[in-house]
Parts: structure tokens; sequence; C-alpha cells
């Protein structure tokens, strides 16, 4: 059975141009032309036929967190929003930090909407103590680790891992990525917002800017030292971004990712104490908002992540410190960065296709030209199409969104994984 | 009593109010210091409404402030203390609160230690709800009981210049008091060490100063905040010792004081540190009538957020007598 994707503008890293999209029984693209029909034929006319997104940072929650997000809804979530792969995070319970996890994560993502790209922890329980066994994890195929959630607060555990991964990359076949959340905890701990304007005035206890540039500085300095691949999450602040610009310009092998929330959402929102704004790292002023965007215009920031991090109802229902922090991302982000990054279209696809599929290391399948050949991983969207957040009409089992009740432009209408069409006219098939 | 008091549901914060509201409630709150001098110091005018408090962190002052208001307005009242709660069992906060209007509580009073706790309520529930505090962010009662105090004392805020001494990063008191007696048209200074100052303050309506000697001479008012011995382990200053030195209203410093100058402390004090027994009790400080005003002013607003405003003639049923409540 083949499938066209009919009257659409292809938009790659090629360029644009409007062709249709013939996707054949071995999840390939057979064939690219105009006027081509198959055994199902899908609407892409006044729509953009894209590489699937891939997102380098998401919390699937499971295994342990199941009443949150399951890695199956999840990847429902993500197909809505135009995923076709899965970065996820190993803070699940117990942690992905042996090949036990990450081989059930990577069972349990074999079925999914999606492709799942199974991270590990650096160290053993993200305790941030022991090396995780990272020869083993290299040798199953892992090549992103961290201890996303915190940061590895002892410079000389770090030091040493960072020694020990340029080891594995010949293992791996390509450089060993090792994902940071920058956060000194002696100066983030107590903390559950920006510190600044907002939470003086809040009197909610805030953590400052510095305690995510201090190890931005610090891990720059050691990649200097070590070689490794480093790559930032989540930069929030206007610091951290003009430094991870000075370490590119030096030649140091780093790369960064930048949330939808932060270059869309600013502290002042927490006024309302209402902890689906509460994230780590938090919200930040429109200076850092500003900033964020200039690194995603000027290539400093590599791509454009979600950290979509679901939690219950139940647990929002507390005040702002004692909530859970994290927000849900993946059915919201590409009409985010079309709204509120100051970008164009084919700057986003960048940021949120090719770039962060080649980090992931999986650049071969996502993120590839719209050619003959190429893996089908794809997703259609609607530049124009307007619509409005609602949480619980979403995929994930939680409802978390900071977006709730926004009208937002640029809608997924099909999304096409590994050949297989699993979101059609804007409705998950399974 | 404004329109826009009367029409306002809860009470979370000074933030928000007029210079009008304001005025509106402390103008009710001499009504109800009259009712507080009565030889029945009750009236019927909540009867039948249930006033609940629930206290999430520990408080016998403001707790047994709002009872003793809400019995003089003949209220009745529910008491939910953390300690005998079911939070600790994994229900959510919104859980807790659901249960308790399920009681029929027409008011919730609500003192936590985090910020925004009341605004949460307000969102998930039909009572009215009051800010008794919640956590370094607001504690308008407080602020309303403090105005009412100086206006006691001196007639009008306007123009007064009101010094405000300590721990001010981490004081509801602080944060609801520097926009209340801006409203009320006080010039408001800060003084504290850095560590113990908000960490930013651009918009405040205030100056800070790190010398209080300097300062003193100056003041119509001086509000010493309480000091909380965290603040040492927690390396915002090195000792109480230091910090008494530095800070505390002790007798030298209080002779650098106006005559007429009014001396504020929320209460409970650590005595020798914010300020010494001498000084406590010296006739320029009005805490104990902070104490009593609390009573009335906390009167005032539940009357406003509950009562008919009708019925505050004595009470004759004498079905339910009870004297001091």
């Amino acid at each position: 059975m083949s499938l066209v994707l009919r009257g659409g503008t292809v938009v790659d890293s090629q360029g644009e141009r409007v062709l249709d999209v013939e996707i054949g029984d071995d999840g390939r693209i057979a064939s690219v032309g105009n006027d081509l029909r198959g055994d199902i034929n899908l609407d892409a006319s006044g729509c953009v036929v894209a590489p699937g997104f891939v997102d380098l940072h998401v919390h699937l929650r499971e295994p342990g967190q199941e009443d949150a997000e399951t890695i199956q809804s999840g990847s429902r979530g993500g197909a809505l929003g135009g995923y076709t792969a899965l970065v996820a995070m190993p803070n699940t319970e117990p942690v992905a930090d042996c090949a036990a996890v990450v081989e059930q994560v990577r069972h349990l993502g074999a079925a999914a909407l999606c492709e799942i790209v199974p991270t590990a922890a650096m160290t053993v329980g993200r305790l941030g103590v022991d090396m995780a066994p990272m020869g083993e994890l290299v040798d199953m195929g892992v090549g992103i680790f961290t201890d996303d959630g915190t940061g590895v607060q002892d410079p000389r555990l770090m030091r040493r891992i960072m020694e020990y991964s340029t080891g594995l990359s010949a293992r791996l076949g390509r450089p060993v990525v090792l994902a940071q959340h920058c956060e000194v905890s002696a100066l983030a701990e107590g903390g559950y917002m920006h510190e600044g304007d907002w939470s003086s005035r809040l009197g909610i206890p805030g953590q400052p800017a510095e305690a995510e540039e201090l190890m931005v500085m610090r891990d720059i300095a050691l990649v200097r030292l070590t070689g490794a691949h480093m790559h930032f999450q989540h930069l929030s602040t206007a610091s951290s971004v003009a430094m991870v610009r000075g370490a590119k310009a030096a030649g140091l092998p780093v790369t960064a990712e930048a949330t939808t929330h932060h270059f869309s959402l600013t502290d002042a929102a927490c006024a309302s104490f209402d902890p689906v704004f509460k994230v780590h790292p938090p919200l930040r002023t429109d200076d850092d908002v500003a900033a964020v965007r200039r690194g995603l215009a000027d290539g400093t920031i590599d791509a454009i992540a979600t950290d979509h991090a679901p939690h219950t109802d139940h647990s929002k229902e507390q005040p702002f410190d004692s909530a859970p922090p994290g927000m849900l991302g993946l059915e919201t982000a590409f009409s985010l960065a079309l709204e509120d990054s100051g970008l164009d279209l084919p700057e986003i696809l960048a940021l949120m296709s090719w770039r962060p599929a080649a980090i992931a290391g999986i650049g071969d399948r996502h993120g590839t030209p719209v050619v003959a050949g190429s893996h089908a991983n794809l997703c259609v969207i609607d530049p124009d199409e307007t619509w409005t957040v609602s949480g619980r009409a979403m995929a994930s089992p939680s409802s978390n969104t900071p977006y709730e009740g926004r009208t937002l432009r640029g809608r997924v209408r099909h999304t096409i994984s590994a050949g297989e069409p699993v979101v059609v006219d804007g409705e998950a098939m399974r | 009593m404004s329109t826009a008091v009367a029409t306002r549901r809860h009470l979370l914060g000074i933030d928000g109010m007029s210079r009008g509201d304001i005025e509106g409630i402390l103008d009710l709150t001499d009504t109800f210091a009259e009712v507080g001098r009565r030889p029945i110091p009750k009236v019927p005018a909540l009867r039948g409404r249930t006033v609940a408090s629930l206290f999430f962190e520990d408080s016998t002052r403001t707790r047994m402030s709002f009872e003793t208001a809400a019995k003089r307005l003949s209220a009745d009242t529910m008491t939910f203390t953390a300690g005998s709660s079911s939070l600790s069992k994994g229900e959510s906060l919104r859980d807790t609160v659901e249960v308790i209007g399920s009681y029929g509580a027409d008011a919730i009073v609500v003192r936590h230690a985090m910020a925004g706790t009341a605004h949460r309520l307000a969102d998930w529930t039909d009572a009215c709800v009051i800010n008794a505090g919640d956590g370094c962010h607001e504690h308008p009662t407080q602020a309303l009981l403090d105005c009412y105090t100086l206006r006691e004392r001196r007639g009008d805020l306007d123009g007064m210049r009101i010094g405000i001494v300590g721990d001010i990063r981490n004081s509801r008191v602080a944060r609801s008091n520097v926009l209340a007696f801006s409203l009320l048209g006080a010039e408001v200074v800060l003084v504290a060490p850095p560590t113990l100052l908000p960490p930013s303050i651009d918009g405040w309506p205030v100056t800070v100063s790190y010398d209080l000697d300097a300062v003193l001479p100056n003041l119509d008012a001086c509000y010493l905040l309480r000091m909380q011995s965290e603040r040492i382990t927690e390396g915002l200053v090195p000792s109480m010792r230091e910090y008494a030195t530095d800070y505390g209203l002790d007798a030298r410093r209080a002779a650098l004081l106006s005559a007429d100058a009014v001396i504020l402390h929320p209460g409970p004090t650590n005595p020798g540190v914010e300020l010494t027994t001498a000084v406590a009790t010296d006739s320029r400080s009005v805490i104990l009538n902070q104490v009593s005003n609390g009573v009335s002013v906390r009167m005032a607003v539940l009357f406003m957020l509950l009562g008919s405003g009708m019925d505050l003639a004595p009470d004759q049923s004498g079905a339910d007598q009870e004297v001091g409540g």
C-alpha cells in the first residue's frame, strides 16, 4: 500500500518546492513529484510538508509515574505535535542508569507512535556521586547521558565523566553527548522561581540566574580541558546564551537547546501563584527572553526543545512552592515557535528537526531531506490554522499547560512516522 | 464603606487595594472598637455564618484574634490546624479546601508558610477567603491593624515618615505594610543589612538605609520586624548579637526618636533583639494596642465580607451569649 501526501509545499534543509510525496511499504519515501496517486492519499494543500520534529528533551514518566504520562501517551502527544522522535529523559523511577531500565524504555518505545530515543543518567541514581556504567550503555546504543532535573555538582566528578566519555565515542561511532541541566544547587535550593523583581514582590523565594550561569561557565572550562561534547539543556538566561556563543566562537564542541516556554513566557506569569508556571530552570525576565530569541536566530542555540514535563492535576493543586516543577510542551511547541520565537518557518524547522536530529545521533532517519530513499518521518503542518489550547484535550493524562485558553496559529495536520500515518487530519490514529 | 470594598469577595492582600478601600475598613473598625468596649462585646451581625480557620502554620495570636472577632460577631467557628490535618496523608490542598467548603464555611481564614496559598484557595472555593499570612508575601489584616493603630495615635498617616527595620526579605508584614503605608500617604524607609532586603526593590515606594542611628531622628514611627534565628543558620547575618547591636532599638536609640514617635512590632518580640524590654514598655510603644486593635480590624473585615451591613445593635437574644467570645 502506498501513501501519497498531495498538494503540499515541501520545506526541508534543501529549500522549498511544491511536490507530492509518495511513501512506500518499506517506510521510506518512494518518490516525489507532481500528480502522484497512492492507495491512500492525504491532502496537504495549503500545508507545509517537512521532516518530522525531534525533541531533545521529553519526560515520558515511564517507568514510575504512569498516572502522569506513559511512553504511549507521550508519543501520541508528540505525534500530534508533529514529532517523529522524542529523546526520553532518564529521571524515571527507577532511574535509567543501567541496561535494564534503558531496555525497558526501548521495549515500550517500540509500540509508540514515534521513535523513542532512550538516554541514560551520567551518575548512578542521578545522585551525582558515582559514574553510571557508561560503557555498557554506549554498547546498547545510548548516545546521550544526562542527570537532567539536576546538574552534576561535583566538578571533579564532572571532569572525570567528560574524560571517560571521550574514550567511548569510537565505540558509539559518534561523539558521546553529555547533556547538562546547569544549576548550582547551593545557589538554587529553596528557590522556586526566578529571583528578581517579581519574586521579591510576590514573596516567593527565588533562585538567581547565576545558579545556571556558574555551571555553564564551569562546564565550558571543562570542555576546554577534556574535549568532551557538552550539550547545554534549556538555556534560560542572557549570560548563559552569551557564554555558549563565546564557547562556539572558540571552536569548542558545545551545543545548546532552548525551550518554547523560555522564549514565550516570563516570570511575571508567576503573579497568579498558579504552579502551572513553575518550571526549572524558572521563567526569566523580558531581557532573558530576548536573549534566548537572539540565540536561536544567530545559531548559538541549536535546537528548540520542550522539556515536556507532565504532572497530574492532583500534584499541581498545591501552593506554588510545594508543587513539582514542569509543564506540558509537545502539542504547543510548533505553534509557539511560529508565534513567539521571532523566527521564520525554515529557521524553525531547522531548530525543531534536522539540527536536533544530528545532536541526537538519529540524523540518518530524522530531519533528512524529503527525497526518494529517505526514511518517511514527516509532518504536514498548516501554518495558518488557528486553535485554542486545552490541557484536557491533550493526549497526556496530565493537563499542565501554561497556555490554557490561548489561541495559537499553526497546527499539525498529518504526521508520518516510519511510513505510518500516525496522525491524520489532526487525529491520532492509535 | 466604599462600593469597591462592599463588592470585594476576598481579602487576599493589600496589593490591588485602593486608598479608599483601606480607609473604608479603618472607618468601619471604629464601629467595632466601640463594640469591643461594651460590657457584653458581642453583636448578632454574623449569626448563622460560619468562619473556618485553616492554619497550616503555627500562629496563636492571629488565630485567636480572628476567632475572637468571629465570636464577637456571633459567627460559628471551626478550626483546622495542620497537625490534625489529612494533608500529611497525601491529600492535595484543593481536596482539603473543598472538604471544608462542604461543611458550609462562609469564610475561610488561611495561614500558610507558602506565598500565594490564599490566592490558590480563592480559585477553589465559593467561600470568602481571608489571607492571614501567606509565606513571605502578604499579611493584609496585620497591615490594616497597624494602619489603624497609627491613625489612632497620630490621626493621619499622610506625610508620616515610617521606618521598617529588620528582616524585610522574609517578611509578609513588611510587604503588606509598605503598600498600605504608602497608599495612605506615608513615606517609608527600609532599614536592614543588604542580606535582609528583598533581592530587588525596583518599583517599591521606599528608600533604603543601612544606618538606623541616622534614620531614627527623622521618623514619626519605627516599625520593628521580628528577627528569627533561622537567619543566622541561613548565613544572612553573623549572629543575633551583631543584629541587635546594629539594628536593635535600645534605650540609647529610642532617645533618638522624637517624643511623639510611635514604636510598633507585630509580635511576638525577642526581648533584647529587636528592642529591649524597657523600650517595649516605653510610652511611645503601641505593641499592646496593636493586639487589641487586631480584633476590631478583623471584625470589620469579616463584617465587610460576610455581613448584611445591617445589624450592629447589641445582642438581645440571650440564647448563646458568651462574654468576650
